[in-house]
């Protein structure tokens, strides 16, 4: 499953409140591929990820996907936090989007539990989420998008309010469950390092308003794990991206608010 | 918390209540409170156990219960219906929310001799005066419940494909119940007010009744004994409904609320 966008602008506003935070921006996923989406807060990465996931509409542009489907849903988000309904259990919440679906309960559950065990949270299967930890929340974010079997995952710096060993663990368990299903994701998020540990490509952004400034392969092996960041090749596409972005920065400073 | 708190915790409240009745009672038998105003709480106790005795305080209870019972149910269902309503849709809000705001600041008691004119001066008129009351208090509390649900869990359940149906019954239900439960502990203690107000103007049986009774013939143990019998019941309503909270709402203070713009 391949996904195109063409052209995407979005304006919000209207006259001289308009904000352009989208300018005419096109990218495409490979299958199977592991997009990485890096730039400074209020690039508009957040608003183009709504726009894939079809939450917004774009001003201008189409969002376009390829690739033989059947009835599995187009997409599966996760969000930054909060995503994780309190009121529901923890199955519950993993099988929100199987139940949505109109899978059968008894079938909805055992798929979920196949997923729950898989993040490490089977035994807190009937407890409520607000129970558990923050990154244990944040499983049970992942779990409900694996299982709802989506063409394209889309995630929204899923794990930017997790304490860094915590990031580190769900950065592994997330690249371990991608490798089994080799899904088609396009994650967004504003840590270097975080881009280049997971992603086949980092497309960096510039911001105000968001276009793509650059492309960056990343070439390192897979499977990989923390200790791909001490090798030679992570430092290199680390000074490269960093180099794109520090010049965006200090852009966007010179140029002061727009 | 040091050992042994948790004796003071419950001793120190039975203390402080048994220490006002015993000054109460003492103060009596001295001579220092007039016992026309002010009758000692062992004759209280004694009225309000003579007054169980030959069935007068059931029959006022049940009737003022019944009462407040249907009026509640009749006004808090709807309330609740319309509230999520008015929060889920902007123009069912833009339709109503003016004519709610024009009722709601009329205290109920105001619109109960007009509601006689209508319903008569049977039950009718008194459970319409609780419904009354009680509708609008959930109405407004379930319509801010709505509103306040942060757009994350709208975005999560339209992402993942729920219609209007399922948004309704996984998401604008459930996520509005806290303040559903506000409404109604407001509602419940409304209608005690409401209930007692209008047995005091047109009632023969009911707390409300009862104390207006013992006005009227000058019984002020009597009195007192309604006026601890109302006490009562709002302590219980309260007790209620926060066991219910605690089942329904474990996770509340646990939940994304929206932005406040």
């Amino acid at each position: 499953m391949m996904l195109e966008c063409l052209h995407l602008s979005k304006t919000f506003g209207e006259g001289s409140h308009a904000a352009c935070v989208l300018d005419d921006l096109s990218l495409t996923t490979g299958d199977g591929e592991f997009l990485c989406i890096l730039g400074p807060s209020g690039c508009g990465k957040s608003t183009l990820l709504r726009i894939i996931a079809g939450l917004i509409e774009p001003t201008e542009g189409t969002v376009q996907y390829t690739g033989a489907r059947t009835a599995r849903p187009l997409n599966a988000m996760v969000f930054q936090e909060h995503g994780v309904f309190p009121w529901m259990n923890v199955i519950d919440n993993v099988a929100f989007g199987l139940e949505m679906q109109g899978v059968s309960r008894s079938e909805r559950y055992s798929r979920s539990m196949d997923f729950l065990k898989k993040v490490g949270l089977a035994a807190h299967a009937r407890r409520n989420p607000h129970e558990l930890s923050v990154g244990m929340r944040q499983r049970i974010a992942l779990a409900r998008a694996f299982v709802s079997d989506p063409a394209i995952l889309l995630m929204d710096e899923p794990f930017a309010s997790l304490d860094a060993q915590t990031r580190i663990i769900l950065q592994d368990e997330l690249l371990k469950i991608w490798g089994d299903q080799k899904k088609t994701v396009i994650f967004v998020t504003h840590d270097i390092d975080e881009a280049i540990l997971l992603g086949d490509r980092v497309l960096v952004m510039s911001s105000a308003p968001g276009r793509i400034r650059d492309v960056i392969p990343v070439e390192i092996d897979r499977p990989r794990d923390l200790q791909a960041e001490s090798t030679p090749r992570f430092a290199e596409a680390r000074m490269r991206i960093w180099n794109i972005i520090r010049s965006e920065v200090l852009q966007s400073m010179a140029g002061g608010l727009p | 918390m040091n050992p042994g708190s948790d004796r003071i915790r419950y001793l120190l409240p039975v203390l402080s209540v048994s220490g006002v009745l015993i000054l109460w009672e003492l103060l009596g038998r001295l001579g220092l409170l007039g016992p026309l105003f002010f009758p000692v709480p062992s004759r209280i106790a004694a009225t309000f156990l003579s007054m169980l005795a030959d069935g007068e305080i059931q029959a006022n209870l049940s009737v003022t219960l019944v009462r407040v019972f249907a009026g509640f149910c009749i006004g808090t269902v709807p309330g609740i219906l319309i509230g999520l309503a008015m929060g889920a849709s902007e123009k069912v809000r833009l339709i109503l929310d003016p004519i709610v705001a024009a009722i709601y600041p009329i205290p109920k008691l105001a619109i109960f001799p007009l509601l006689m004119i209508i319903f008569g001066i049977g039950e009718s008129s008194k459970i319409a005066a609780i419904a009354i009351g009680c509708f609008f208090l959930v109405l407004i509390n379930a319509m801010a419940g709505v509103r306040n649900i942060s757009r994350v869990y709208f975005e999560v359940a339209r992402n993942y494909g729920a219609g209007t149906r399922q948004l309704f019954t996984r998401i604008i239900l459930p996520a509005s119940l806290p303040l559903i439960f506000t409404g109604i502990r407001l509602a419940l203690g409304t209608s005690l007010i409401v209930v007692v107000g209008v047995e005091f103007v047109s009632a023969n049986y009911g707390i409300g009744a009862m104390i207006w009774n013992a006005w009227e013939t000058f019984e002020i143990e009597k009195l007192y004994v309604g006026i601890l019998l109302c006490a009562a019941l709002g302590i219980l309503f309260t007790a209620i409904l926060r066991q219910a909270e605690l089942r329904l709402t474990p996770w509340f203070g646990h939940m994304a609320y929206r932005d406040l713009e």
